[in-house]
C-alpha cells in the first residue's frame, strides 16, 4: 500500500515539466548558473537513469530515510517529526470533540419531536457545509476579535488549541450527526426494537443500548475517512491559526515546489491513514461480528 | 467525500430522511439566484464590482453597500455577485472531470471482469490515502497554482469516490432480479446492458452530481484561500476570502459574505440532492 | 378457578386521526371492537390475512400500537391489571413481566449486534435488578430450557450466528425469562423450515402446559390448528368469526372463514381449485387427466411413435460453489424428468439446492457435470449464443415478483420487452391478451408494479413468462411471499395455464402442502441430492425416505374437525 504511495508520487512527480534543481536552488525566479544545476542533478542524483532514482528511493524509503528537503536542506525525516505530533494531536482532539457532539445531537434529536428533529437536521446540515477556513474566520472574527475570550493565534496554552480544534470538529460533527441520526431512527424502527421494549426496557434504554450501537457502526467506519479529513483540513486551519505542524509544512512545501518534502508529508499521512483504516475494522468488528461473517460467506 | 458516502446510502434505498417542501422551494429559489448572477450579474448588481473608490473602502454593510467596501472601496455585494460565474465555473467543472474519470474507472471496474476490477480497486484504495485537500495539493505541486490546475487538482481528487459509488451501482444493478429476468427471456448482453443495467446504475450520477457540485465549490475555493487556486483581486469567493483575511480584526465582512455564499451553495446542493435522492428511492 | 389472564373488550386501534393538527384527517380504524379472552393453560389463536390488523391488536395488547395509534377499550386487563389509559412506567410493569412477546424472524427481532444472553438477561436486569453475571446464569438455564443446543457456548454468541431456529428459540426465552403468565407470539414461525417450525410450535405449547396463557397470531390456519384451542378470524379489523378450533375448522360460518380453510392447499387433491368464491370447485379431474393423457393417448394411435422426450431433463447434475475456503456441494449427481403437460415438484428445506436447480434448468449457470436437456435436445451445453434464441421456449417465476421487473418500467413496457425477446409482435393486442390470460385488469399496462398488489405483481411475472408461449415453466417458491387465499388463486392460474398450454413444470417450494396440491411426481432433496423420487400420492402417502417422513409429519396441516388440537 505504502509502497504503491510511494511509487505513485514518484513517477507523477518525474512525468511533469518542471526541473527539481531548479527548485532546489530557490526556485524558478533564481536564475541558477547552468554548473550550479549541473552540480545540483549530481549531487542529489538527478542525472541518473529513472529506474536507478527509483530505486534508489526504495532503498532509502525502506530504512526510514525521506531524503532532504530542497529548500531547507534539513532531513525530511527530521521536519516531519518535529511537526507530527502537534497535527496528530489536533487531528484526534477534533474526531473526539466531533464524535461527542455527534453523540449528543444525534441522541436529542431522535428523542426530540418534529420541530426538534427539523431543527437538528438543519444544524447538521448547516455545520456539515461549513467550510473549514470560512468557520476558522468567524470564530477568530467572534470568539477572539469581538469577545476577546480565546486566543486568534495558536500558542502554548491549552486555550490556543479551542478554536482550531473547533474549527475541525464542527464540520465533521455535522457529517457524523446526520449519519448516526439515521443509523439510530433506522435501528428504531426494526423489530429488535419492539422485542426490546415487549421487554420493558425504556425509551432512554433502547437509545444507549441498542440504537447508540447501531449508529456506531457506520460513524466509526467513517473514523479513518474522517482523521484523513482532519489532517487535510490541517493545511488551512494550521495557517489561519499560524500553528506549527505537518500542514502547515505541506503547505510551504507545496509553494517552494519542495518535492522531497511533499513527498515525505503524503507518505506519512497515507501510513496514518492506513493505520487508522486497519484500527477501525478491528473496531468495527468488535461492535459487529456480521462483518466477519459474510467475509467467510 | 463524506457526503458522497452518504449520498451513496441514499442512492441505495437506505433513504436519507426526504427535506422539507419548504427547504427544497428555498433552495431551488437559490438556484434561480445563482442562475442569474452567472448569465446575467448585472441584473443583480448595485455597482460596479470594479470600480475603486478609495475614500469609500471600508464601509461596513449599508444600505447602499449591502456587504459592506473593501480596502479599496468596491462593493463587496456586487463582487460576491460577480464572483458566482468563476467559482461556480470551476465547481461545476471539476464535478464533471471527477465524474467523467470515475464513470470510467468505476465502468471498468464495475463491467470489465475480475481481473480489471482487482485492478481499478487497488488503484482506487491507494488514491484513498490521499485524504481529502492532499491529493489536490500534490497535483499543484506538479503543474504548479491557478485556477485551472485547481480545477483540474479538485476534478481528480473526487474521481476515486465517484468511481468507488459508480461501481457498487454496476455490480448490484448486474446482480438484480431484473437484469437475470432479462437473461431468462432470451436478450443478449449489449441490449440488458443498454436497456436495463447501465440507466439503472447511472440514474443516481444525476443526485451525485448536484452532491457533489456543492463539495467541489468548497475545496476549489479552499484552494484559492491558500493562493494556489484563483489569485486575488480575481472576484471568486475563495481568493476574494483570502484578501479579506489580512483584515479580519477590523473589516468583518470581507470575509463573511464570500464565505456564505459559499456555505449556501453547499446547503443547496446538498438539500437538492437529497431530494432527487428521496424521490429515486421512492421509485425503488 | 382465576380470572383470565388476558380480558378485552371492545378493542379500537385507530391511525392517523388528529384534530388538532392542521390538515388532519379522519382517523383510519384498522381495529374495530375486538373482543378477547385469553384463560391460564390454553392456546387462543388470531387468525387472518395481512392487513387484517392482528399485528397490530398484538401490540396494543402491550401498549406499543406506535405513538400515532389512538386504543380504545371497554375493557384491557393483561396478566389481571386494568391497562386502560395507562401510563408508559404502568405499561412497563406489564411488558416482559405479566406478557412476553414473541416476533416473526429472530434474525431481525434480537439486536444483531448484542448477544443473546444480554437480550434475554434484559428482562431480569430491567424488572429484577439483577446482576450481569447472574442475568447470564439464568439465560443459559432459559436457554436449556427451549433446548438450545451447548447454552454456555451460544449465551455469548449473537443472533447472526446462530441459525433460524437457534435464533427463533432464543427470542422464545427472551419472552419467558420472568416467566409471564401470558405469551404473545407474532407469527412466530413464519419464514422457518418446517422442521424448526414444529420444534417452535412445541415450545409454546410447552408454556402453555406449564400454565401460560399463549395468544398465537398467524395468517397460517394450518400451523393454528396444532396448538391453538379456540380461534378467532379477524377480517379488516373486525372479529368475523370465533369459537373452539374444531369447531371453526370442521364448520366454519363465515365466508372469510370458509375462504382461508379452502385456500389450505395441503389436502386438496390435484386439479381441484382452491378458491370457490371467484369459481365453483370444477370437477375438474377428468379435464385434467385428459390433458395429462393427451401425450399418452398419442401412443394409443395406429403408428405408435417413438415415446416423445421429457419437455425438460436433468442428467447427472452436479455444481458447486466456493465458499471462503472451502467448497459447498450444492447439488449432487441429480436427474430429473418434467413431461409435457406435467408438474414436478421440487421439495426440500432452504439450503437444500432447490434453487440452485432452478438456476440450472434456466441455464443461468453451468453444472460441473451432467446435462440439462429441452425436449430432447441439448441445452446446458450449448454456448449462450446459441441458446439465446430458444429461451422463449423456457420461461422462469420467481418469488420476489417485483424485484425481477427493473424500477424504471411499466406493467405494460415489461411485457412488450418480453414480447420482443420471444420475437413477437409487440402491440398492445398482445399486452393485453397476455395480462387477460393471467386475469389482470389491461389498464394494469400502464400502470408501475409498485402501484399493484403481490398477487397480481405474481400475475404480471407469469404473464411475461407466457409472452414467448413456452413449453416449461420453472417456478421457484412463486407464491411463498403470498397470503393463503392470494396464494390458492395463483395456485389455481398457474393450474388452469398448464392445462390450457400443456406446459411442463418444474415447482419448487419449501410447502410440502403446496407442492402436493401441484405436482404430478415430486422429488424430495437434502443436502444437494434427492433422496426420494416419485408419484406424488405414492410419495406423500407412502415415503420411504425418512426425511420425506420427517417432512410430512412436521407439515402443519389442517386437523379438520376431528377434535383432535393437541400438539404431539
Amino acid at each position: 500500500m505504502l509502497w504503491a504511495v510511494a511509487t505513485l508520487t514518484f513517477f507523477a512527480v518525474h512525468l511533469v515539466p518542471g526541473d527539481p534543481a531548479q527548485a532546489i536552488l530557490g526556485g524558478p525566479g533564481s536564475q541558477a548558473s547552468q554548473e550550479a544545476l549541473d552540480q545540483v542533478r549530481a549531487d542529489y542524483g538527478l542525472d541518473r537513469p529513472l529506474a536507478v532514482q527509483y530505486l534508489a528511493m526504495l532503498g532509502r524509503l525502506a530504512s526510514g530515510d525521506l531524503g532532504d528537503s530542497y529548500a531547507l536542506k534539513t532531513p525530511v525525516a527530521d521536519l516531519i517529526a518535529g511537526q507530527l505530533l502537534g497535527t496528530l494531536t489536533l487531528a484526534l482532539l477534533a474526531l473526539v470533540v466531533a464524535w461527542v457532539l455527534a453523540i449528543g445531537l444525534a441522541l436529542w434529536s431522535t428523542s426530540a419531536g418534529r420541530i426538534g428533529r427539523a431543527i437538528a437536521a438543519g444544524i447538521e446540515l448547516t455545520a456539515a457545509a461549513l467550510p473549514h477556513f470560512w468557520l476558522a474566520t468567524v470564530l477568530i472574527a467572534v470568539f477572539s476579535t469581538s469577545l476577546g475570550w480565546l486566543p486568534p493565534v495558536a500558542n502554548d496554552q491549552p486555550s490556543g488549541l479551542v478554536l482550531p480544534v473547533l474549527t475541525l470538529a464542527v464540520p465533521l460533527a455535522g457529517f457524523l450527526a446526520q449519519l448516526m441520526r439515521e443509523q439510530m431512527l433506522d435501528a428504531l424502527e426494526q423489530p429488535f426494537t419492539t422485542s426490546a421494549l415487549a421487554r420493558g426496557e425504556t425509551a432512554a434504554g433502547i437509545r444507549l443500548r441498542h440504537a447508540l450501537r447501531h449508529a456506531a457502526l457506520p460513524a466509526v467506519n467513517l473514523s479513518g475517512w474522517a482523521i484523513g479529513y482532519l489532517i487535510s483540513g490541517a493545511v488551512v486551519v494550521e495557517t489561519i491559526f499560524a500553528r506549527p505542524g505537518l500542514g502547515r509544512t505541506l503547505l510551504r512545501a507545496t509553494e517552494l515546489r519542495d518535492v522531497p518534502v511533499v513527498i515525505g508529508v503524503v507518505l506519512v499521512v497515507a501510513l496514518v491513514y492506513v493505520a487508522m483504516t486497519v484500527l477501525t475494522d478491528l473496531v468495527s468488528r468488535a461492535i459487529d461480528p456480521r462483518i466477519a461473517l459474510e467475509e467467510r460467506a | 467525500m463524506s457526503d458522497l458516502e452518504l449520498s451513496n446510502r441514499a442512492v441505495r434505498g437506505r433513504a436519507l430522511p426526504r427535506p422539507p417542501r419548504a427547504g427544497t422551494v428555498a433552495a431551488l429559489a437559490f438556484v434561480a439566484f445563482l442562475a442569474v448572477a452567472t448569465v446575467a450579474p448585472w441584473l443583480l448588481q448595485t455597482a460596479d464590482p470594479l470600480a475603486i473608490a478609495p475614500r469609500e473602502a471600508f464601509e461596513p454593510p449599508s444600505a447602499a453597500h449591502w456587504f459592506g467596501t473593501d480596502e479599496s472601496g468596491r462593493d463587496v455585494y456586487s463582487r460576491v455577485i460577480e464572483g458566482t460565474a468563476t467559482s461556480l465555473l470551476i465547481g461545476v467543472s471539476a464535478t464533471a472531470i471527477g465524474l467523467a474519470l470515475g464513470l470510467l474507472l468505476g465502468g471498468l471496474a464495475g463491467l470489465g471482469g475480475r481481473v480489471l476490477d482487482f485492478v481499478v480497486g487497488r488503484v482506487n484504495e491507494v488514491l484513498f490515502a490521499f485524504p481529502g485537500i492532499l491529493l489536490a495539493l500534490l497535483i499543484i505541486v506538479l503543474w504548479g497554482p491557478g485556477p485551472v490546475t485547481a480545477t483540474i487538482a479538485v476534478g481528480l481528487s473526487t474521481a476515486p469516490g465517484y468511481a468507488r459509488i459508480i461501481r457498487g451501482e454496476l455490480v448490484t444493478v448486474r446482480s438484480s432480479g431484473y437484469v437475470e429476468a432479462a437473461r431468462v427471456l432470451g436478450h443478449g448482453r449489449a441490449r440488458v446492458l443498454a436497456r436495463h443495467i447501465l440507466p439503472n446504475a447511472l440514474a443516481p450520477m444525476v443526485v451525485l452530481a448536484t452532491l457533489g457540485i456543492g463539495q467541489a465549490v468548497v475545496w476549489a475555493s479552499a484552494l484559492s484561500y491558500l493562493g494556489l487556486g484563483a489569485q486575488p483581486p480575481a472576484p471568486e469567493w475563495g481568493a476574494m476570502l483570502s484578501a479579506g483575511r489580512t483584515y479580519i480584526t477590523t473589516a468583518w465582512w470581507l470575509t463573511v459574505f464570500p464565505g456564505l455564499m459559499i456555505v449556501l451553495t453547499t446547503i443547496t446542493t446538498t438539500v437538492l440532492g437529497r431530494a432527487l435522492a428521496a424521490r429515486d428511492g421512492a421509485r425503488r | 378457578m382465576s380470572a383470565p389472564v388476558l380480558e378485552v373488550r371492545g378493542l379500537s386501534v385507530a391511525f392517523g386521526g388528529d384534530g388538532r393538527r392542521r390538515g388532519a384527517r379522519d382517523a383510519v380504524e384498522v381495529v374495530r371492537g375486538v373482543d378477547l379472552t385469553v384463560e391460564a393453560g390454553t392456546c387462543v389463536a388470531i387468525v387472518g390475512e395481512s392487513g387484517s390488523g392482528k399485528s397490530v391488536t398484538a401490540r396494543a395488547l402491550l401498549g406499543l400500537a406506535g405513538s400515532g395509534a389512538l386504543v380504545r377499550a371497554d375493557r384491557l386487563t393483561v396478566a389481571w391489571a386494568d391497562r386502560r389509559d395507562a401510563s408508559e412506567r404502568e405499561w412497563r410493569r406489564t411488558r416482559g413481566v405479566g406478557a412476553g412477546l414473541v416476533l416473526q424472524d429472530a434474525l431481525v427481532s434480537l439486536d444483531p449486534l448484542r448477544t443473546i444472553g444480554r437480550e434475554i438477561g434484559d428482562p431480569l436486569r430491567i424488572h429484577r435488578r439483577m446482576s450481569h453475571a447472574a442475568a447470564r446464569a439464568r439465560a443459559i438455564e432459559l436457554l436449556e430450557l427451549v433446548g438450545m443446543p451447548h447454552p454456555t457456548i451460544t449465551v455469548d454468541r449473537r443472533s447472526g450466528e446462530l441459525s433460524g431456529g437457534m435464533r427463533q428459540r432464543a427470542l422464545i426465552a427472551s419472552a419467558l425469562a420472568l416467566d409471564p403468565p401470558l405469551l404473545i407470539a407474532d407469527e412466530p414461525t413464519t419464514a422457518l423450515d418446517v422442521g424448526v417450525q414444529a420444534r417452535v410450535l412445541g415450545l409454546l405449547d410447552e408454556a402453555r402446559a406449564r400454565g401460560a396463557g399463549v395468544l398465537l397470531i398467524s395468517h397460517d390456519l394450518a400451523v393454528v390448528s396444532r396448538i391453538a384451542d379456540t380461534v378467532i378470524v379477524l377480517d379488516r379489523g373486525a372479529v368475523v368469526e370465533t369459537g373452539p378450533t374444531a369447531e371453526i375448522l370442521g364448520a366454519p360460518r363465515h365466508p372469510v372463514t370458509r375462504a382461508l380453510i379452502e385456500a389450505v392447499p395441503t389436502e386438496v387433491p390435484r386439479g381441484v381449485g382452491l378458491t370457490t368464491r371467484d369459481r365453483p370447485v370444477r370437477s375438474a379431474q377428468p379435464v385434467v387427466e385428459a390433458a395429462r393423457t393427451a401425450s399418452a393417448a398419442s401412443t394409443t394411435g395406429r403408428t405408435p411413435p417413438p415415446p416423445p422426450a421429457p419437455a425438460l431433463e436433468g442428467i447427472g447434475l452436479s455444481k458447486s460453489f466456493r465458499v471462503g475456503a472451502g467448497t459447498t456441494h450444492a447439488v449432487q449427481d441429480v436427474s430429473f424428468r418434467v413431461e409435457r403437460g406435467r408438474t414436478l415438484g421440487l421439495v426440500g428445506e432452504s439450503g437444500s439446492g432447490k434453487t440452485t436447480i432452478a438456476r440450472l434448468a434456466l441455464a443461468l449457470a453451468a453444472p460441473d457435470a451432467g446435462e440439462v436437456r429441452l425436449a430432447g435436445e441439448p441445452w446446458s451445453p450449448l454456448p449462450e449464443r446459441d441458446r439465446r434464441t430458444r429461451r422463449s421456449r423456457i420461461g422462469a417465476v420467481y418469488q420476489d415478483a417485483f424485484g425481477s421487473f427493473d424500477p424504471r418500467w411499466s406493467v405494460g413496457r415489461i411485457l412488450r420487452d418480453a414480447l420482443v425477446a420471444a420475437r413477437r409482435d409487440p402491440s398492445d393486442a398482445a399486452v393485453t391478451a397476455l395480462l387477460d390470460q393471467v386475469h389482470v385488469p389491461t389498464d394494469a399496462a400502464a400502470r408501475h408494479p409498485l402501484a399493484l398488489s403481490g398477487g397480481q405483481r405474481q400475475r404480471i411475472a407469469i404473464a411475461r413468462a407466457l409472452a414467448g408461449s413456452p413449453d416449461v415453466l420453472v417456478c421457484d417458491e412463486p407464491v411463498s411471499a403470498l397470503d393463503a387465499t392470494v396464494q390458492a388463486r395463483v395456485l389455481d392460474l398457474l393450474d388452469e395455464l398448464q392445462r390450457d398450454h400443456g406446459l411442463a413444470m418444474l415447482f419448487i417450494s419449501h410447502d410440502l402442502g403446496v407442492i402436493r396440491h401441484m405436482s404430478d411426481t415430486v422429488a424430495v432433496m437434502r443436502s444437494g441430492r434427492i433422496v426420494e423420487h416419485g408419484d406424488a400420492e405414492r410419495v406423500f402417502t407412502a415415503p420411504e425416505h425418512e426425511v420425506t417422513a420427517a417432512l410430512i409429519r412436521d407439515s402443519p396441516r389442517l386437523a379438520r374437525g376431528d377434535g383432535s388440537a393437541g400438539f404431539r
